[in-house]
């Protein structure tokens, strides 16, 4: 706790006098170390995937003798289909699911903030509980269903949930979002003739664009990052994603190209990074006004 | 599952000042906007709501509520995809002599327990020495976030696989000073460690939301300490901290709930085998091994429904405590 606030903390440290000059120095100085500490494995990552083989295991620096980039078509091919192949499912998977979780939970979010029906109460509470709901306690029971469906080896199991609101989160966070704004909006909406529908699509989505900006992004994330539901219901080779693809190249390379390995990695983290640059704004608002990861 | 929807709702109720309490997590009731245009009205307006609500409503049932009622069956029976007869409690038996289970469920609660308040404490740690408002803010924060958003990803898990490998990262660096480092995600006694700091490493979430609740504290406060004398780490103790205690409950029950269910990392780090030596052999990946790997469903179902009953307890306990050292004076 060596670095606790010595002004006030809403107050700004004040410019001038050497004493706090020298001060925040030794703390940005501090804070840069600790920065550098928390992103050296992924640079690490970064600069091992265009080093040759040898010099990885050899050499922590971050700048390759020479630059190979040869580490990233290997990786490219080293699969039983080309990499292309399961960024193309991955983007199958997490289309379907943007498209489901933006109707579907606007949808139940609109009737959960703005109508009044019997049990709303129950029902709203119901929908909290599922957010902390386990996917281990329901998994086998869902894989028993699709797989009665014909739908293992589909990409179904992992889009139709989408589709039916099951990410109750998303619900959660519009219906916060939709009871900011202003109510005067639906009555006029009302007076000018609107029905619900009317109401939701013209007047209450239009609104909502950043919450359903959020609920887009985090469900790009979450969907390109899930292993665990794909790893369940992806078993052909034809269906792997990137996750199962990488996972499928860790275990098959043994010790051996882990140059090309790590090539395909940062291919993986790469559109999360670019979430990460672009919409940043829409995830730390996400995560401050609901605090889920 | 009640006392996860407080905790879900809290931070709003903080940010809009209106004291705590679980009446809160019901829906306001909107303003009459129908009022006293009959009963068609209203009986449209429950239409329409059915209709919003419907999607919703078949996933609730059929992907949801169906199913958890189908697993606590299957956890009564044999079942092993197609086939299956009731057992009785025979799968909740058999957990007592199973030294694997128990031996997850330690590996389980000891990730959890060491590695929640390691990393709320780095949040936290963190979160005030940003809150100062210095110059670069918005850099450091996005730097220390960046990891939380990617750690879940296999990628950071084959990444930490070679960091902590034999020839890793962690090992080269140990080399310049001299020291011989072990393989660590292949020993027993450090893989579930190499796991732990992945968990601590992922600090930037629960910083941000402590961030936005260092931001709701009123100045006044700081203020009215100044005056009486309190020093810088008075007013952290007898300021900062008490109001920050519901903030700092509401990550401790998420990550507590969240690291419980963890299992892409350490299936990862030991090629899908809890090893070596079942050392990262998670609840969730044994449930794994037992139901898509034995397919012995019934089984599994039991084990979910273990899991489920531990995250309960834990989060019930964690209630319970709360009352002891969480502070909610704020409603003036």
């Amino acid at each position: 706790m060596t670095e606790t606030p010595t002004p006030a903390p809403r107050t700004r440290a004040k410019q001038g006098t050497p004493a706090v000059g020298l001060k925040r120095f030794v703390f940005h100085l501090v804070l840069i170390a600790a920065a550098m500490v928390m992103i050296y494995p992924l640079l690490w990552m970064l600069s091992a995937s265009l080093k040759p083989i040898d010099e990885i295991f050899a050499d922590p620096g971050l700048i390759p003798s020479s630059w190979e980039w040869g580490n990233y078509a290997d990786g490219w091919n080293a699969l039983p289909h080309p990499f292309e192949k399961y960024i193309w499912n991955s983007m199958i998977i997490v289309a379907g699911s943007i498209l489901g979780n933006l109707v579907s939970c606007s949808m139940a979010a609109y009737a959960f903030a703005r109508l009044r029906f019997p049990l709303r109460g129950m029902l709203f509470a119901i929908m909290l509980g599922t957010i902390m709901l386990p996917i281990h306690v329901v998994i086998i029971p869902q894989y028993i269903l699709f797989n009665n469906l014909g739908w293992v080896d589909t990409f179904w199991p992992l889009i139709v949930p989408k589709l039916l609101a099951t990410d109750a989160f998303f619900v959660f966070l519009m219906v916060q979002f939709i009871r900011g704004l202003p109510k005067e909006l639906d009555e006029a909406a009302a007076i000018d003739g609107c029905g619900y529908w009317g109401t939701y699509l013209r007047v209450i989505m239009p609104l909502c664009m950043p919450a359903l900006a959020t609920t887009a992004i985090f469900t790009f994330i979450w969907t390109w990052n899930d292993f665990y539901s794909q790893l369940i219901y992806l078993r052909d080779v034809d269906l792997q994603t990137v996750p199962l693809a990488l996972r499928l190249f860790m275990d098959s390379t043994g010790t051996t190209n882990w140059g090309a390995l790590f090539a395909m990695s940062i291919v993986a983290l790469g559109p999360i990074f670019g979430f990460f640059l672009a919409g940043q704004r829409y995830l730390v608002r996400g995560i401050a006004t609901t605090g889920i990861k | 599952m009640t006392d996860n929807d407080v905790a879900v709702v809290r931070p709003k109720q903080r940010s809009s000042g209106a004291p705590p309490g679980p009446a809160a997590s019901a829906p306001s009731p909107s303003p009459e906007r129908v009022r006293k245009r009959g009963g068609s009205i209203r009986s449209r307006e429950r239409w329409a709501a059915l209709s919003f609500l419907s999607p919703w409503l078949i996933g609730l049932l059929a992907i949801t509520i169906g199913p958890m009622v189908a697993s606590f069956y299957l956890s009564f029976t044999d079942y092993s995809l197609g086939y299956g007869e009731w057992v009785g409690g025979e799968n909740y038996a058999r957990m007592f002599d199973d030294p694997r289970l128990a031996n997850a469920i330690k590996v389980t609660a000891v990730y959890t327990f060491v590695s929640v308040p390691l990393q709320l404490a780095a949040a936290l740690l963190l979160a005030i020495v940003l809150d100062r408002g210095l110059r670069g803010m918005a850099f450091y924060r996005s730097i220390f976030y960046l990891p939380s958003l990617l750690g879940g990803s296999v990628a950071i898990a084959i990444m930490w696989r070679q960091v902590f490998g034999t020839e890793g990262l962690v090992n080269q660096v140990l080399a310049i000073f001299g020291i011989q480092g072990e393989g660590w995600v292949s020993h027993p006694d450090y893989a579930l460690g190499t796991l732990i700091i992945l968990h601590v490493w992922t600090f930037g979430s629960p910083m941000i939301i402590f961030l936005a609740g260092l931001r709701q504290i009123p100045t006044m406060y700081y203020e009215a300490a100044k005056i009486d004398g309190a020093g810088v780490m008075q007013r952290f103790w007898s300021v900062t901290l008490p109001l920050l205690t519901p903030i700092i409950f509401f990550n401790l029950v998420l990550q507590i709930i969240n690291s419980f269910q963890s299992f892409t990392q350490a299936f990862i780090i030991s090629s899908g085998k809890g090893g070596p030596a079942d050392s990262t052999m998670f609840l969730t990946l044994y449930l794994y091994d037992q139901g898509f790997t034995q397919f012995d469903m019934g089984y599994a179902s039991a084990i979910a429904w273990l899991l489920l009953a531990i995250i309960a307890i834990f989060t019930a306990l964690n209630f319970l405590m709360s009352k002891f050292w969480v502070f909610y004076g704020d409603n003036d």
